[in-house]
Order: structure tokens, then sequence, then C-alpha cells
């Protein structure tokens, strides 16, 4: 909803220091994701976190969220999918060129990382080519898995 | 400028120390001469004829040009068709590249091709939405974004393979684009974008339509404060304004522009309101001119193409040099022996 999202870009630095603390919990508890299995636990998660991140930010499941580095204003909700800023389109009101009822997401991401500590550093850094295999899957599966250390 | 080793047209320039292109376009940057690039509107025809026939009105008065990749997102021949007849008769074309049509497998195809056609030089594009052209029904591709396009076009080029990680058995020699929009929203974030576009591969940017000088300025201080000036060359986007009702009409149906007011009501106040535009134009050109960090202007006349020569040549920007064109070397060698 967009005007959740708003909130959410809003609230962004509580936002970011809750998703900090639950990865924690999250990748702590590796050991159990491990026992029950990843790939038997990819389903309800995806299901969860779509449900979950799609009311907080319109998430689009992308499977690779970087939400923490775009001042949680998700990028994917972009018509043209920039991963890496505005485009040069942008109307003077801050809205989006092609969807003009919209702001445009990156003049979101922008006032949303100045809140967040660190990021706008995070909003410079460079995002690669997104990988379109991952659409629908869990972005928080494979985060918890990489900083746990398992690349299995 | 005159270079002594001046190729068979179609055939590349050798490419010099610290030079990442046999392109002519680099050589007048790296020699610290004010380039002049500009636009040609690829033609909704399939005879080459159209195509050198809008080259041709540029003649000794740019350095290189721009062939747009379906600009507007309105369907025309295609930039890497248009920039292969170019290099033909030895032009130095700039090949737009747009996200928008086109997958990372097919991109990646189009920049070797054009290097291997005399391409020597890229514009890395985000594209404009489909929603602005004359084709809305289509699929908006935007499998990369301008960034990890630059991305893209240098790892093909330096580390020599595809995205893929499959290696390529010769690289393309080229010289990386971006595009720049100092004048839209976030504007405090522009500078950072650019360094981001730096970061990436960029070596030289094209800005959007310039009409508003301070607002330039003050993006170039927040350059310079970024230590990205060394970086980068920048050549910033200016064009003539054929009337108030155009700029009306260009600034609220061109994505992206920005023209101030009192440019409208001067145009408005204006008798002969062409005439005028183009003399704001020249004037355009010899305030950015001046400014430190700017290394030349991208000349946009759409539709108005024939007046680039009379912009270029009032304004006095190339300083008597005559930029490279196709028979310029004959003709100045035959009026060197008549005199």
């Amino acid at each position: 909803m967009y005007a959740v999202r708003r909130w959410s870009v809003r609230h962004a630095r509580g936002l970011n220091a809750f998703y900090r603390g639950f990865e924690a919990v999250l990748v702590k508890l590796h050991p159990l994701w491990k026992r029950i299995g990843y790939a038997r636990l990819e389903r309800p998660v995806a299901a969860t976190e779509r449900l979950v991140k799609g009311v907080l930010f319109d998430c689009r499941m992308c499977g690779q969220c970087v939400l923490s580095s775009t001042g949680m204003s998700c990028p994917m909700n972009c018509p043209k999918n920039l991963r890496n800023g505005p485009c040069g389109g942008v109307r003077t009101d801050g809205s989006c060129e092609v969807r003009p009822e919209m702001k445009c997401v990156w003049h979101e991401a922008f006032a949303g990382s100045a809140r967040i500590p660190g990021g706008t550093r995070a909003l410079r850094m460079l995002q690669p080519a997104i990988d379109r295999r991952l659409q629908g899957r869990s972005s928080w599966l494979r985060v918890v898995r990489e900083r746990a250390g398992d690349n299995a | 400028m005159n270079f002594e080793d001046e190729p068979v047209p179609g055939y590349p320039l050798p490419i010099l120390p610290g030079h990442t292109s046999p392109g002519r376009l680099e050589r007048v940057l790296r020699a610290g001469q004010f380039a002049v690039t500009s636009e040609l509107a690829p033609p909704d025809s399939a005879d080459p004829e159209d195509v050198y026939k809008r080259a041709r009105i540029f003649d000794r008065y740019v350095d290189a040009i721009n062939a747009t990749d379906g600009s507007g997102a309105n369907c025309h021949m295609s930039s890497l068709a248009v920039c292969a007849l170019l290099t033909r008769v030895g032009y130095a074309p700039v090949m737009q590249i747009s996200c928008r049509d086109k997958n990372r497998i097919a991109i990646q195809g189009d920049i070797l091709g054009g290097a291997a056609m005399g391409v020597c030089n890229l514009l890395c594009l985000t594209g404009d939405g489909v929603q602005a052209g004359d084709h809305p029904q289509a699929l908006p591709v935007f499998d990369l974004d301008s960034i990890s396009l630059l991305e893209t076009a240098r790892t093909l080029r330096d580390e020599h393979h595809f995205l893929s990680g499959r290696k390529i058995t010769y690289a393309p020699r080229v010289l990386l684009g971006a595009a720049e929009n100092p004048f839209a929203p976030p504007i405090a974030w522009r500078a950072q974008r650019l360094a981001k576009k730096v970061a990436a591969g960029a070596q030289f940017i094209q800005t959007q339509y310039c009409y508003d000088v301070p607002l330039l300025r003050s993006f170039l201080r927040q350059v310079e404060d970024l230590g990205l000036l060394e970086q980068i060359f920048i050549l910033v986007g200016v064009g003539p304004l054929r009337s108030a009702k155009t700029a009306e009409w260009m600034r609220t149906h061109v994505p992206g522009l920005h023209i101030p007011d009192e440019v409208v009501a001067r145009l408005a106040g204006a008798s002969e309101p062409a005439r005028e535009g183009r003399k704001l134009c020249i004037e355009l050109i010899q305030e950015i001119r001046a400014i430190r960090g700017v290394s030349g202007i991208h000349l946009m006349a759409y539709r108005q193409e024939e007046s680039v020569a009379e912009i270029i040549d009032r304004s006095g920007v190339l300083g008597g040099r005559v930029p490279w064109y196709p028979g310029r070397d004959t003709e100045l060698n035959t009026s060197r022996i008549a005199s």
C-alpha cells in the first residue's frame, strides 16, 4: 500500500534498527534452520516475507533485498527497476516520470537514508545487475545463510 | 586539430598511451580542447542516405555525433546501424545504449558489434519510459540500469569477459560515457550519483539541456568537492528553443527538462523568437564555457539541426579549430596549395 510504503520511509531509522536486530536473531538460529532444512523453509518463509514486506514496502520479492541501502524505499517499485539511483526524468515536484501519481522511489530513498546512520554512504554503493532467477525467493533466508557462512 | 596519422575512413586511429579508445573524441578531450558534440535524430527510414544527409549538416563543427537509441521511446533506425553507417565514411559517432529495449545479452552483443564496426564512444543510458513514446503498449525491459550498464561495458573492455565470466578474445576499445541531469530532483544528490557513475566506469558525461546556469554551477562545485573533476570530462547539454510555445511544450512533455520561467518569458517577448532562441543558446554556451570543469558542449538542436553551424560559429568555442569531416584534409591541403 502506497500510504504504508511512505510511512515506512518516514520511519526508516526505526525499521532499519528493527531489521538489524531481527537479522541477528535469524542468523543466531542458523543451526536450527539448517536442521529443518533451508529448502523446506523456502516456501513458508518466502510467503511470510511476501506478506510482511508487501504491506510495509510494497515489496516485489526480487529475492535480493537492498532496503537497508535505499532508506527503506524499495527500488523495485521504480517502473524502470533502477537499483542505483534515480533516472533523469524525475519531475520538478519529485514525482515519478512514468507514474506521476507517486513520488520517485529514489527521491524517497534519498530522504529515508538520511534518517539511517550511515545511510547516505550505503546509498553510494554500486549495486550489481539484478539476478532475475531469485525473483520470488526469500531474501531473508539467503542473507542469513550468507551471514552464517553457509554457502551450500 | 589535425592528426598526422588520420586514418582511412572506417579504420581506427592508433590508440595513444593513456587512452582507452582509438577515437577522435577522446583525443580532443585529452588534448584539453573544448569539445563539441551534437545529436543526430535517426531517420524513420531504411535509406542510408537519410543518415548521411543528417550527418553532413554538422560538417566542420562537431567532434562527435550522438546516435540516439529510440529517444523519447519513439521508434527510429537503431543507433548501432546509424553508427555503423557513420563510421564507414569516417565520422566519430557516440553510440547511445538505452536499457529500455534490450536485456544484457542483446546489449553486450551490441557493444561488441558496435566496436567491431568502428564505434569508439558509448553513452550508457537508462532510457525514457515507454509511456513517453509512440509504442506505449511495449514491454519495458530495464534488465540493467545505467550504472550496471557502465560496469558491464567496462568489464567487457578491461576484463575481457562477459558478465557470465565467459572470455572474449578481443575487447571493445571504447570511451565510456553517461548522462547526468543536474536539474532534476533530488538535486542535492545528483553529484553523488555522478560519483557512482565514475566509479562504475564513466569517463565522460553529457548533461541534460542546461537553461539554468546557477544550478549548473552549484552542481559543478559539488562535483569538484567530491574530487571528480580530474576523473571525468563534462560536456554540458545545450540547445536552441524555437519559441515560447515550444519551450512550454518541451518542459511539460520532455522527461526531466527544466526551463526557468525567465527563459520562456524572454522568448515570448521577442519579435523573432527563433532568432532569440539561437542568441540565447550562444550566450549560454559562452557562459558555460567559462566555468571551471566544463570540457565541452553537447548541442542538441532537434529539428533545427541546420542551426548548429551558425550557433557554434558565432559562439566562437572552436577557436578556429576545424573538427574532422569527410574530405576536410583534402580541402585544407588544396587551399594551402592555392594560397
